[in-house]
């Protein structure tokens, strides 16, 4: 069995891996128990879609907005860097989403 | 558990206050006097004389009302004032702060005393004698109500907005609600949240002030592209400065903050207070936002924490000088591999062993116990940090002219 991802709050549309996740069934744990098939690896600490999110709507975790999303997601894959951006900092969203260095500079 | 039910013995101060420590502090007023504080304080062998110091020979006005609130804080029972003799900061001065707070203070200059070896024997002897008159300290009762906490975070990761940060605010909560004092702090962390912040404002005032000083910090980011967030946060998985926001301000818990307070300043009345630690506007951009866990410590402290969270996900071995910091982790791989410098393991919740409630109860229990005098894991080990930098910063909140 895979392991095990948290959800904060009722009205948020991700989860957190709370370990390393595969391809599979996955115990969502927290704001509600249910389980979610997931289609991809999700390292742990990252998020994952609980459903369907359009593209221009909001990332909720702990209930509030955290950014919105750059292009459709669908339930059960990887939310990050390169499908939703920050309404703030613009760089951030340009960064590699495996390792966050950025990508809009360069060193000689 | 009933919070009112649970008293301990606390140090009586003449200025009315009670502390949960009884230390001397050896002060340095410039760098060049703080090889002697810190021989002096070395040689004494004594677990609560500790030392403290501005390096700076300038009296920077950000850096001597710190000192100033460390004097007069209640965990302080005495004061030795090391100087060398030319500088600006005032030896003789901050000794009369403490002794208007009702503290045994003694001072000397370096030149006066005849150099390095014989300044030392005279601090040394000076400590013994200020330990003696620390001898049979007047204690009073002492309560949850009449305790204030510090929060901060540092080498976050994403148990901690996750675990470690919720049980903070959680125990804040319980706090708040017990008559007691919170300060959290990290308003550089807060973008994104300003709507979140203003609604929870005790009094229009407290609302303009959290508003103005968020407008501060958001400038402050905006001017130099940065925020708080970094490529090892993204690559943990957080995406956006607002997700690191939230997973920081959630240690404040969910009740009324009470107003903005900058550094040193003590809170006017119970509940719960956000801690402005940024620099204000100056030409010459004085200070810089978050140097270092220490700093962000030492400020809690300046408003007069009794004791401080500092809550970690990678992990940190820090304690801190005049008052004891409560190392919590929400990551239980941290814990165990720190455990002789992390105090509380709040992972147990996301491995399910533990309840929320259940855990706040724990931590109430080591909070207790600490307040009542025993030591947390890094005043075991001897950690004594400070950090007492150049800044600038206002006395009072500036308040701008914002569209809430």
């Amino acid at each position: 069995m895979n392991g095990k991802a948290f959800q904060i709050e009722k009205q948020d549309n991700v989860a957190i891996a709370l370990s390393e996740l595969q391809p599979g069934l996955v115990n969502i744990i927290g704001a509600q128990c249910k389980e979610l098939e997931i289609s991809m690896r999700i390292s742990e600490g990252h998020k994952f879609a609980l459903y369907d999110i359009k593209a221009g709507t909001a990332i909720i975790k702990y209930g509030v907005c955290i950014g919105v999303a750059t292009r459709d997601i669908v339930a059960g894959t990887w939310v990050h860097l390169d499908c939703m951006k920050s309404l703030f900092d613009e760089r951030s969203s340009h960064l590699d989403a495996v390792t966050g260095k950025p990508k809009d500079i360069k060193y000689e | 558990m009933d919070l009112q039910e649970i008293t301990w013995k606390a140090f009586y101060r003449k200025d009315g206050k009670k502390g949960i420590r009884n230390k001397i502090l050896v002060i340095y007023t410039v760098e060049c006097a703080s090889f002697v504080a810190k021989e002096i304080v070395s040689k004494a062998e004594e677990p609560e004389v500790e030392v403290i110091g501005f390096s700076g020979c300038t009296d920077n006005a950000y850096a001597i009302r710190l000192l100033i609130a460390l004097i007069r804080h209640p965990n302080v029972g005495a004061v030795l004032v090391v100087g060398l003799g030319c500088e600006y900061v005032q030896p003789e001065w901050l000794a009369d702060v403490a002794r208007e707070a009702g503290k045994p203070a003694v001072w000397f200059y370096i030149q006066e005393q005849g150099g390095t070896k014989k300044s030392i024997l005279l601090g040394i002897q000076l400590v013994k004698k200020l330990k003696d008159r620390l001898q049979s300290p007047k204690t009073v009762s002492m309560g949850f109500q009449d305790l204030v906490v510090g929060a901060e975070c540092g080498g976050s990761d994403y148990t901690s907005g996750l675990a470690g940060n919720v049980v903070v605010g959680h125990f804040f909560d319980a706090l708040v609600d017990a008559g007691g004092t919170a300060v959290f702090e990290e308003i550089v962390e807060a973008i994104g949240l300003v709507g979140l912040l203003t609604r929870r404002a005790a009094t229009q005032k407290a609302e303009q002030e959290i508003a103005s000083t968020y407008e501060k910090a958001l400038e402050y980011c905006k001017a130099v592209r940065q925020y708080s967030v970094s490529p090892g946060n993204f690559a943990g998985g957080l995406s956006t400065i607002e997700e690191k926001s939230m997973g920081a301000v959630i240690k404040s818990g969910s009740r009324p903050i009470q107003g903005v307070l900058k550094v040193g300043a003590p809170p006017a009345r119970h509940g719960l207070w956000l801690l402005d630690t940024t620099p204000d506007p100056h030409w010459m951009q004085f200070g810089i936002t978050n140097p270092n866990d220490n700093e962000g410590i030492m400020d809690l402290i300046s408003c007069g924490a009794h004791l401080v969270f500092l809550v970690t996900g990678r992990g940190n071995v820090v304690g801190s000088a005049v008052a004891p910091v409560i190392k919590i982790t929400g990551n239980s791989r941290t814990y165990l591999s720190l455990q002789d410098d992390i105090d509380f393991d709040a992972g147990q919740v996301l491995s399910g062993q533990c309840s929320q409630e259940a855990l706040v109860q724990q931590l109430f229990t080591m909070v207790g116990n600490v307040a009542a005098g025993s030591y947390t894991k890094s005043e075991m080990l001897g950690h004594k940090e400070y950090f007492i930098p150049y800044k600038y910063q206002e006395k009072d909140v500036v308040m701008r002219p914002c569209k809430l």
